[in-house]
């Protein structure tokens, strides 16, 4: 039987776990957003073995799963003596992730031939049309890079960061309750996406950047 | 007086040779066409013509300026930035695609050059372009984002942009290919109005009619060289080379070459590669 009782005796564990996942996606994609940016802008340079490190790394994220980064991370670097907590080798490991994904966003965003056609320098394109016009459009997906972040940080419970499915997991031995506890878990997923999407389409409508 | 004089114009893409040999002149007021197969290299001369491509070698002179160095059998160099961005300002360019500004509105897109790269004051540059967009039609239609107009909206938008830099010499890509058959008259209507006014215009297009009653000269290119030169008149009724004809008669029978967008560009394989130039 579906037992909802222990569904809500869960609430303020998965609550909590809840807040950990959006703290690590948060603070994931603001780290992914500082280093795709510079990476993107590298990308476009006019320095051939910056451009070939940039380009090596987004192959190198886009080409292996997540789950290894974290992994490598998390359980790699202490061999070479860096022992980085769970918590932080959860956000270091999304973070890096995601920036290759949002070097590549940024990097299609920039190409802009049309500002180039009417003389404007690099810096000026940048400034006049890049920035604005990236800010505007890397907006939709970059919302979309945060809910892939928020449901890939589920895979940090396998180093052991109470975020949303760990904090289910470690009600789940309490109670051997996997279904109910799961699908609690599955909904809260699902309102913080909805949250996420919605908070989105209000921030489009509202940032018009102008130049 | 030639406006444009190109000599010895050589550009491959890796293995892939796209112009071969190329020369040409334009004197000053003058309309030329260009013509040809998918392939063929026009796209890649007008981009080499705008530094969007730096040719392998040759000779770019604009109104006594050259462009970069590549006489010789040495490599192109191309200009320092600096340099190359004032001379790329006295070409227009007009896209097969429009490349608007996404996030600004008609009026923002004609303004923002003569301000932002001219250093006119805003006021100016806002009145201007708005005089700019009502000469082309476009008065309107000055507020709207580019997502809110038509192709064929888009593009004479687009044109006025280019226009905004108060170009010598206006080139353009295919400008209606990209367009739905009822919006290809307004984008030729207006470049038209554009030759009628003694702007001196390399267009790409296979729109024959148009190339026949505004044209002063058509070349035809093939494989990357020119094949063909002539009147429009000669080279569309007479034309002396079998490639030309068979061009022709295809043109004719289709209504359009049959070629899928940006189909001169070369392959991107990786981010690096992309960006040779």
């Amino acid at each position: 039987m579906f037992d909802f009782r222990l569904i809500v005796e869960s609430i303020p564990l998965l609550v909590k776990g809840a807040v950990y996942t959006v703290q690590v996606s948060v603070l994931a994609i603001v780290f992914g957003l500082v280093l795709g940016w510079m990476l993107g802008l590298v990308a476009v340079s006019g320095v051939r073995w910056l451009r070939a490190i940039a380009w090596g790394y987004v192959q190198f994220i886009r080409g292996t799963p997540l789950l290894v980064q974290i992994f490598l991370i998390y359980f790699g670097l202490p061999t070479l003596g860096i022992n980085i907590p769970a918590y932080w080798s959860g956000v270091i490991a999304l973070g890096l992730n995601s920036a290759g994904f949002q070097a590549e966003i940024v990097r299609a965003g920039i190409e802009s031939e049309a500002a180039r056609s009417i003389g404007m320098s690099s810096f000026q394109t940048l400034m006049f049309i890049l920035v604005p016009q990236t800010i505007r459009r890397v907006i939709p997906p970059l919302t979309n890079e945060l809910i892939t972040l928020t449901k890939s940080s589920s895979l940090l419970s396998a180093i052991a960061v109470l975020e949303l499915t760990h904090a289910g997991q470690a009600i789940i031995a309490r109670t051997f309750a996997p279904f109910e506890i799961y699908a609690a878990v599955a909904v809260f997923y699902l309102v913080l996406v909805a949250a996420l999407s919605r908070g989105s389409a209000l921030l489009e409508r509202r940032v018009f950047v102008n130049y | 007086m030639a406006i444009l004089r190109v000599e010895h114009l050589s550009k491959s893409f890796g293995a892939t040779t796209v112009l071969t040999d190329v020369a040409l002149t334009v004197e000053k007021g003058e309309i030329l066409i260009v013509i040809g197969p998918s392939g063929s290299g026009k796209t890649t001369l007008l981009r080499c013509i705008h530094c969007l491509e730096h040719p392998d070698r040759g000779t770019i002179v604009l109104d006594g300026v050259p462009f970069g160095r590549g006489d010789g059998p040495g490599a192109w160099r191309p200009d320092p930035p600096r340099e190359l961005d004032a001379k790329r300002r006295r070409v227009g360019f007009v896209f097969q695609r429009f490349n608007l500004f996404a996030n600004l509105t008609a009026l923002d897109n004609v303004s923002i050059g003569p301000r932002r790269v001219l250093g006119v004051p805003a006021a100016e540059a806002r009145t201007r372009a708005a005089a700019l967009l009502g000469r082309l039609g476009l008065a309107e239609h000055a507020a709207k984002l580019p997502s809110q107009l038509s192709g064929g909206q888009q593009q004479r938008v687009a044109i006025a942009r280019a226009l905004s830099m108060d170009p010598l010499l206006m080139l353009f890509d295919e400008p209606t290919s990209a367009l739905d058959p009822e919006l290809v008259d307004e984008v030729l209507q207006t470049m038209r109005q554009l030759a009628r006014s003694g702007m001196t215009m390399i267009v790409v297009t296979h729109e024959l009619d148009f190339a026949r009653e505004v044209g002063d000269r058509v070349l035809f290119m093939d494989g990357g060289r020119i094949v063909e030169e002539g009147r429009p008149e000669e080279v569309f009724s007479q034309p002396r080379e079998e490639r030309t004809r068979a061009f022709l008669r295809r043109l004719l029978r289709t209504g359009a070459p049959h070629h899928p967008i940006d189909h001169e560009a070369p392959p991107r394989m990786d981010p690096a590669a992309d960006r040779r130039a």
